[in-house]
């Protein structure tokens, strides 16, 4: 692999703090330095910095086209910024392709569902262990040795993903059958397979009504509860993200307006001003 | 078996399954997409580690131990070690709103409660700063509970291994404590759901559980190597009966379903042969299959119904081993190759020997079906109050009308006032801290009152159940007003859930209506009808004309009997909300609340009574988790056709 072995001291790496509820958290697990992404002449992302710690609950929040979901494609590698760095657990990372990033232990899921329509919820969740899974081809094709111990195993992991987001009774399920809300589910699923450090939400709660999107609150606070997932979130909702999130980043344009916890972020004015709407020069 | 052992006792038989049947399987749960089963020797080993992790915490003789979760071993398992320390398992309906849980908790003065997972836990914390006798809570799975306070409270597992510790230090004071249990000791305490006022306490002895579990095995001839799935609610007489009384007597296997939601996989994977479901079930199986057949393509539409018209012309008759000629013998050989047994198979009814059905009146098309397929599901009849059996169908009796003969060891006789009276060795001690209560249902000479009216068929003797004795009224003009009999007509019908009929001292009849949302739905997507609720869907002008054709059905059907003319419904609507229990309109077991339902929506039942077209109405509602919250609905009242004949007959008369 040609990750860059410079392993660098990061300042920040060693204090953590205590939320509201008592939970450490702990160094810096990711940080972005100064990025800015061009698309062309636009100008997605300007000049922004924040860091993400292990063990907490971050989102980005923003209206419409403020560079949220770039954001998030440049967390997970999919995008790389003209400008700035992105630091992950105290290296700096160079441009990587997604599979590399994801064996680096990040995960995600998609605004959009991006599952496997026709296989079953069982099948589409063990996709999620393939970064994971060590014998070859010829060893999975004649189901032998290695394979099947491996198999095994996984399928092992897999099932107390499936007996933890309740989802048992559409084990065999074909994704394609399902409602939106347990399609949510099931991607959330498949990210958890990959046993990541670090999880990233593409708005989880988009398009769900009360009673899903308590469901999915539960789900990710107990997703860091019980495994100590590190969780990065892009939500719309700020109802949900001001209860669910230790920090919050605001964008704008672009820009970072704000950045603290949840009840620094209500009470900053540019964010105030970004969410009711005042003009823009 | 082994001669003049005092069997007298759970833990008793227990010990001898562990003798007889040790290596065979005792307990099934599914988790983790697997089968994980414990043989009588490891499941007793469990328990005992139980018990001991019990005297560890304090657990001292007498005292209540709450049960609250989903059937799993672990829960079986709690209860007969608390009956080893010489404590009373005390199963509390797991759906139950934390108010209604207080009630109970404080009733028993629970010190010990046993919890299956984090949701049951928050609702015992909930109520703990009005009842403050809950000194440990235990819990089975972990999940979420590390940031609670436990200085009170243990993961179960810890208290096992703990037991399995200190066992050295309780292993005396356990043998002891067993050795104590006799015939008499209470065996369990089951709350009954309370159709009428508060939940009683109903106090089970060793001699009522295990009596009436060894004569009901022996009349289905139950034993090891049986297998149930244990999925009704542990607080409800019927699955202790079930799934710890016989399951104990017989030493057959109990299995634990995965989740509620993956009941009917389960159910085919383990292909139980003795199977209890209430009504509702098969209902609700028989609706899944009719629906599926209408998707199907013509050849096996045919087939179906081809090979259904020969089972259901000599299917019951082959079941109940009476003549049938060689040529329908052939028929239904063949029908049985390529319809029943498949059939059978996706239901999960394939080894079926002995099914029951009870709690209420089953349609007879819907118990025909099932026989006529070879299952040989049967009718009982009874409660908490006598440990489930009073009375029952034998093989080769079996009628829907009738909920059969007396069990054995069980007497009934029928009082002046038409009311059924039992007395057996499984009649209940006492309902606790309640000796007016336990005085005006068990007499002296423990006769018990059922509150149910019913008679003796003659030349077969077989008992026939009206209605609740209580419901039983006058109407105005004097007519006899039986609603649960015109009631059980209405919901005969698959689009009809439940339906509630008033009279009682008036003139006429009327009635409520919920519809069931499976059937109406997909009749509504076969119709082209959309809907984007429960309440539009129930509200919808061809919803109203299809069940109004039911109504006038059951009108004419109720009319052919001069003495329940008078019942018939002269005007309905159909309810925006589906009635529910934690709206308090049914009880956990899902028996209409008549009461309740009369002042709750007093203001609809006007509106029928004064003629009026439509009525405005808001409804309190209260969702799962304890919240309340209010709908409101416009809705329409209906007329329906009467049948006049009988009804000016009777006048006339």
């Amino acid at each position: 692999m040609n990750l860059q072995d410079t392993p660098q001291d990061n300042p920040m790496t060693a204090e953590g703090y205590t939320t509201p509820d008592g939970r450490k958290i702990g160094g810096v697990l990711m940080e972005m330095r100064n990025i800015t992404l061009r698309f062309g002449g636009v100008k997605a992302i300007t000049d922004i910095s924040f860091d993400i710690r292990e063990g907490e609950i971050r989102a980005i929040i923003g209206p419409n086209g403020a560079g949220k979901s770039s954001m998030l494609n440049v967390i997970s590698g999919f995008y790389v910024p003209q400008e700035g760095e992105v630091w992950f657990r105290g290296r700096k990372r160079p441009p990587m392709k997604p599979y590399q990033v994801a064996r680096q232990g990040i995960a995600r899921t998609f605004q959009n569902i991006a599952l496997f329509e026709g296989m079953s919820v069982l099948d589409n969740i063990m996709t999620g262990r393939l970064t994971l899974m060590k014998s070859g081809i010829l060893q999975q094709a004649m189901w032998w040795g290695r394979a099947e111990r491996e198999e095994t195993e996984h399928r092992e992991k897999v099932e107390k993903i499936i007996d933890f987001l309740e989802i048992q009774h559409i084990r065999k399920t074909p994704v394609g059958r399902l409602p939106y809300g347990l399609k949510k589910r099931v991607e959330l699923a498949r990210a958890l397979a990959a046993e990541p450090r670090l999880l990233l939400l593409d708005e989880p709660m988009a398009g769900m009504n009360v009673e899903e999107k308590e469901d999915m609150s539960r789900f990710i606070l107990d997703v860091n509860d019980e495994f100590g997932t590190t969780i990065a979130l892009i939500e719309h909702d700020m109802g949900v993200v001001m209860d669910l999130s230790d920090r919050v980043v605001v964008m704008d344009y672009g820009k970072k307006i704000g950045d603290g916890t949840p009840d620094e972020v209500r009470n900053n004015q540019a964010v105030i001003d970004a969410y009711l709407g005042v003009a823009h020069d | 078996m082994v001669a003049n052992e005092a069997l007298n006792s759970i833990p008793a038989l227990l010990a001898r399954n562990v003798r007889l049947h040790g290596d065979l399987p005792a307990y099934r749960e599914k988790e983790f997409g697997i089968w994980q089963s414990w043989t009588w020797k490891e499941a007793a080993a469990e328990i005992r580690a139980t018990a001991l992790g019990f005297l560890a915490l304090g657990l001292e003789r007498g005292d209540h131990v709450a049960i609250i979760g989903r059937n799993r071993p672990a829960l079986y398992w709690s209860m007969v070690a608390a009956q080893m320390c010489g404590a009373i398992p005390v199963p509390l309906y797991q759906d139950a709103v934390a108010e209604e849980m207080a009630y109970v908790l404080d009733h028993c003065g629970a010190r010990f409660v046993v919890c299956g997972d984090q949701e049951q836990v928050d609702k015992v914390i909930e109520v703990q700063d009005r009842i403050h006798h809950i000194e440990q809570v235990v819990y089975v799975d972990k999940r979420g509970m590390r940031k609670y306070d436990h200085t009170h409270m243990n993961a179960l597992a810890d208290v096992v291994a703990e037991g399995k510790a200190g066992h050295y230090r309780f292993d005396a004071e356990l043998e002891k404590r067993i050795a104590e249990l006799d015939y008499d000791s209470t065996c369990v305490m089951l709350y009954t759901s309370g159709t009428t006022g508060k939940p009683k306490g109903v106090v089970l002895s060793n001699r009522n559980i295990i009596e009436t579990s060894k004569n009901s095995c022996e009349f289905d001839r139950l034993k090891a190597g049986d297998e149930v799935l244990a999925y009704l609610p542990m607080a409800w007489v019927g699955d202790f009966i079930f799934s710890m009384g016989q399951a104990m007597w017989a030493g057959f296997c109990v299995n634990c379903p995965e989740s509620a939601t993956t009941m009917m996989t389960d159910l085919r994977e383990i292909g139980p042969t003795y199977f209890f479901a209430p009504p509702r079930v098969f209902e609700g199986q028989l609706t899944n299959v009719m629906i599926r057949m209408e998707d199907a393509g013509r050849f096996k539409k045919w087939l179906f119904h081809r090979y259904m018209a020969v089972a259901r012309r000599v299917g019951p008759a082959i079941l109940d081993g009476t003549q049938v000629s060689a040529g329908d013998r052939f028929a239904y050989a063949l029908g049985n190759l390529f319809v029943y047994g498949p059939l059978k198979n996706s239901l999960g009814f394939s080894r079926i020997r002995v099914g029951y059905t009870a709690g209420e009146a089953i349609g007879p098309e819907i118990f025909d079906f099932y026989r006529s397929l070879g299952i040989n599901l049967k009718q009982l009849y009874g409660q908490t109050e006598a440990s489930v059996f009073i009375t029952q169908q034998p093989d080769g009796q079996v009628r829907s009308d009738t909920v059969g003969v007396p069990s054995p060891g069980v007497e009934v006789r029928i009082a002046e006032s038409g009311e059924v009276f039992y007395r057996s060795p499984g009649t209940f001690v006492e309902y606790f801290k309640n000796p007016e209560s336990t005085a005006s249902t068990k007499d002296a000479e423990g006769w018990v009152a059922t509150g149910d009216a019913g008679f003796f068929e003659e030349g077969t003797g077989h008992l026939r159940i009206i209605d609740r004795a209580k419901d039983v009224g006058k109407m105005a003009d004097g007519r006899l007003f039986a609603p649960k009999y015109v009631e059980n007509k209405l919901k005969f019908y698959p689009s009809i859930l439940e339906a509630v009929v008033f009279g009682n001292g008036r003139t006429m009849c009327t009635a409520f209506i919920n519809i069931d949302l499976t059937a109406v739905g997909n009749w509504a997507e076969r119709n082209n009808i959309a809907y984007s609720s429960y309440q539009e869907l129930a509200g919808h002008p061809q919803v109203y004309q299809m069940i109004k054709a039911h109504v006038e059905e059951v009108n004419r059907s109720v009319a052919a009997d001069p003495m329940l003319s008078g019942c018939q419904i002269h005007r309905f609507l159909i309810l925006h909300k589906e009635l529910d229990a934690d709206d308090g309109e049914m009880t956990r077991t899902r028996k209409v609340r008549r009461r309740v339902i009369e002042e709750k929506f007093a203001d609809l039942i006007d509106a029928l009574y004064a003629g009026k077209d439509s009525v405005y109405t808001e409804t309190e509602v209260t969702y799962e988790d304890g919240r309340k919250g209010s709908i409101k609905a416009t809705l329409r009242l209906e007329d329906a056709a009467v049948a006049g004949g009988a009804a000016e007959r009777m006048a006339a008369e």
